[in-house]
């Protein structure tokens, strides 16, 4: 293992995850009033209509994707009677299907973005870093998907690879070779993603952490004291 | 029964001149801000008219506030929390900017900075959105005093079915005024379109405001509430609404569109109500049946056990008290001569409006028939303002509540008219519509002579609670759950742990010591507000 290796796929994972929880906590804790989705719909409707449910409905299916095929080891599909070409195709193609979506409906955000000057002078800086690391990781994601799965005669299994790193990192027992004998794409994706991780708690997506799931079941009307009872 | 108090207007429109004083005094205090400036928290439609935002009224388009589902439930009309969070990703209901107006400034700066030339320099229309130049296509008031009627008069949703009546020729054409703010409704469907939970009616006066904290802008209050008066910061990507000048409220002041209303055609006083039987009052199957609805959810603050469960339900004495004195209880419930706008959007509104009269009265003075009942009452039908329009805005249609409350109206006039010009006492005008005599000379003084005091019966904030709002002096501010307010709480009878903070423990002892010595003081002035 090299210099290079360590602080590659150990200490840069780890200092990411760190900037990742610690940036969260204090975030939430000092900055509420700007955590939203900073939406610019009211601005200009036009192509948000159907790019941003693509984009998102893409990309919360792709997350799926990746807690299944990160966290779950082929011993325990197997195990539950699922063979590897089985997964191999499902993966594939959902992924792919996933992909597609999340990668169409990001073309369309980003054009929308570039052609209305209303949406465009929103734009900040940590917008257009988080725009460049989706634009990288959504294409390398594309490419290792049909490329290296689904339109290919040998697929490659990251499972055996890249995600045993993964896990090991949650094990504090970083499992090196298996990341760097993968192939380049998958490297990059990995390394970026944690680049990714990094910036999150800095930039507009912490809207995520926000899906409104305990309106279900909620009281429409609410109604909050000035003060408190004696 | 859980009686709550709320702070409630009526709107007189027989003396609204249309000045705009409401909404520029309002937008200086609340919404001259970067993302804020197409917001008109307070704005003055002239009816018939396009509206703000453009046919804001017409829901088949919108979908704001409520209706029935097939079982006779009560149910958002744009749908329910898991079509919501379906479509949280692109509000298929949201207005787009232009549909308020693209908000600009002029190039000042021309004015001084161009050089010496044969003509004037001219401050051309810059967008606030983009700075760049642009040709103004609709803004604020676009169709004052019906500008432009002629083409677009019957783009008002409320023309629909009476386009006949509705006339945009110079010779019968008809128009009022209808100032609007937050209905602050007992309803609000915009509290229930929050998917975060950030929007909440206040216990204790029943504003509706935004959690600025909380607001995850999702923007389905914006589409949510059928008025069109929440509205979406595009700079903070957060939702903003009317307030109703909480801080002046809470200190006994009335609202700054009312403190500064030259025609003094705005009431602001409390009712109370049962808020247990709101959802049911909204459920009413018939749309014609919702203001009698409403009016029984309201209680009548002169009833002794109304008066004694209000108290054991925590409303201090003198707001009670204030209840009793209460402008808009007179006006909407007692005299019946205001209406609450667009009923059929079952949110309960808490604005109310006081249906104009003054055109038939004009037309009637000049032809010598004003003490007659018959005649006044006979003319309200061949009004220049067409019943039904009046009925499609404040009756959910059924022009026969319209009819009631303009014969009221109009009964008090001749009342009036025949005490102080023909000097006559006579029971006849008042008893045509089922009012005492004193009642219409009640009505009188509240609506023609319209004393401050009268206008306004604002309890401050509780008494009761005055030494809380001591300790809450030199606090830190910020104490919203999970915020970084823990700057160290003050006494063990604080409360809720999201009270109010102190800066260093070190404080503290000083500060209970103020809190004790001006206790007494705060408790003097228990029972002598509203």
């Amino acid at each position: 293992m090299s210099t290079g290796e360590v602080l590659l796929w150990v200490i840069f994972p780890y200092v990411a995850a760190t900037t990742f929880f610690v940036g969260h906590y204090w975030r939430y804790r000092t900055d509420q009033f700007a955590w939203t989705s900073r939406s610019t719909q009211l601005l200009d409707r036009r192509v948000l209509g159907w790019a941003s449910p693509a984009f998102h409905y893409g990309a919360l299916a792709a997350i799926g994707g990746h807690v299944i095929g990160l966290c779950i080891p082929p011993s325990v599909t197997a195990s539950v009677g699922i063979s590897e070409s089985f997964y191999r195709w499902f993966a594939g193609i959902a992924g792919g299907i996933a992909g597609l979506v999340t990668l169409v409906g990001f073309l369309g955000l980003v054009y929308r973005r570039a052609r209305s000057p209303r949406v465009r002078l929103t734009t900040t800086r940590m917008d257009m870093l988080t725009y460049l690391l989706l634009t990288v990781l959504i294409v390398l994601g594309c490419w290792m998907t049909f490329g290296h799965t689904l339109f290919t005669s040998s697929p490659y299994n990251y499972r055996d690879t890249i995600a045993v790193w993964w896990r090991s990192l949650f094990y504090l027992n970083p499992d090196v070779k298996a990341a760097t004998g993968a192939p380049l794409v998958y490297q990059l994706h990995a390394i970026i993603a944690w680049g990714f991780w990094a910036a999150f708690p800095f930039s507009r997506l912490v809207h995520a952490w926000s899906i409104p799931l305990q309106y279900i079941g909620r009281p429409y009307i609410l109604y909050r004291r000035r003060y408190a009872a004696r | 029964m859980k009686i709550r108090a709320q702070v409630g207007m009526v709107m007189n429109l027989d003396k609204c001149i249309g000045c705009h004083t409401c909404s520029v005094t309002c937008k200086q205090v609340w919404t001259n801000r970067p993302g804020a400036e197409y917001m008109w928290f307070n704005d003055v439609e002239t009816k018939p008219g396009v509206g703000y935002p453009k046919r804001w009224e017409d829901q088949e388009h919108w979908n704001g506030g409520w209706e029935l589902d097939r079982r006779g439930r009560l149910r958002l009309k744009a749908g329910g929390p898991i079509k919501k969070l379906l479509s949280i990703f692109s509000n298929p209901d949201l207005p787009q900017i232009d549909d308020y107006y693209e908000p600009w400034t002029y190039d000042y700066e021309k004015l001084i900075t161009a050089p010496l030339s044969k003509h004037d320099p001219v401050a051309r229309a810059q967008s606030q959105l983009t700075g760049k130049d642009m040709e103004i296509q609709w803004g604020p008031n676009w169709d004052d005093n019906l500008a432009g009627a002629p083409e677009r008069i019957h783009q008002d949703p409320l023309t629909k079915g009476i386009e006949e009546q509705v006339k945009a020729t110079y010779e019968q054409a008809f128009m009022f005024y209808l100032p609007r703010i937050c209905e602050h409704c007992l309803n609000p469907s915009c509290v229930a379109s929050c998917p975060s939970g950030a929007m909440y009616k206040r216990e204790e006066d029943g504003i509706v405001l935004v959690d600025q904290a909380k607001c995850r802008g999702w923007r389905f209050c914006v589409s949510g509430c059928p008025y069109k008066k929440v509205y979406f910061n595009h700079k903070t990507g957060k939702a903003e609404k009317c307030t109703l000048c909480y801080p002046r409220i809470e200190v006994g002041l009335p609202t700054i569109c009312s403190e500064t209303c030259v025609g003094r055609i705005r009431y602001i006083g409390l009712v109370l109500y049962d808020s247990d039987r709101v959802e049911a009052a909204a459920s009413v199957r018939d749309e014609h049946d919702l203001l009698d609805a409403q009016h029984d959810v309201f209680l009548d603050p002169e009833d002794p056990a109304v008066r004694a469960q209000a108290s054991r339900d925590g409303i201090p004495d003198d707001w009670i008290q204030a209840a009793r004195r209460s402008p808009v209880y007179a006006l909407a419930h007692r005299y019946r001569v205001a209406l609450p706008l667009h009923p059929e959007f079952r949110t309960l509104p808490m604005v109310w409006y006081v249906p104009p009269l003054s055109p038939i009265i004009n037309s009637m003075e000049t032809d010598g028939y004003e003490a007659d009942p018959d005649h006044v009452f006979g003319a309200i039908e061949s009004m220049r303002i067409p019943v039904d329009y009046l009925a499609n805005l404040l009756a959910a249609g059924d022009s026969e509540v319209i009819r009631d409350v303009l014969r009221r109206l109009a009964a008090m006039r001749g009342h009036m008219r025949k005490r102080e010009v023909l000097g006559e006492h006579d029971t006849a005008m008042a008893a045509a519509v089922g009012m005492s005599v004193n009642d219409v000379e009640d009505m009188y003084r509240l609506l023609a002579i319209a004393k401050y005091e009268d206008r306004y019966v604002i309890p401050q904030a509780h008494a009761e609670l005055a030494d809380r709002l001591m300790e809450q002096q030199g606090t830190c501010g910020l104490d919203f759950e999970g915020g970084p307010g823990n700057c160290g709480a003050i006494g063990p009878d604080t409360g809720a742990e999201n009270e109010g903070f102190m800066l260093t423990d070190d404080e503290r002892p000083v500060k209970l010591d103020i809190v004790q010595m001006l206790g007494d003081q705060g408790r003097l002035d228990e029972g002598a507000g509203g």
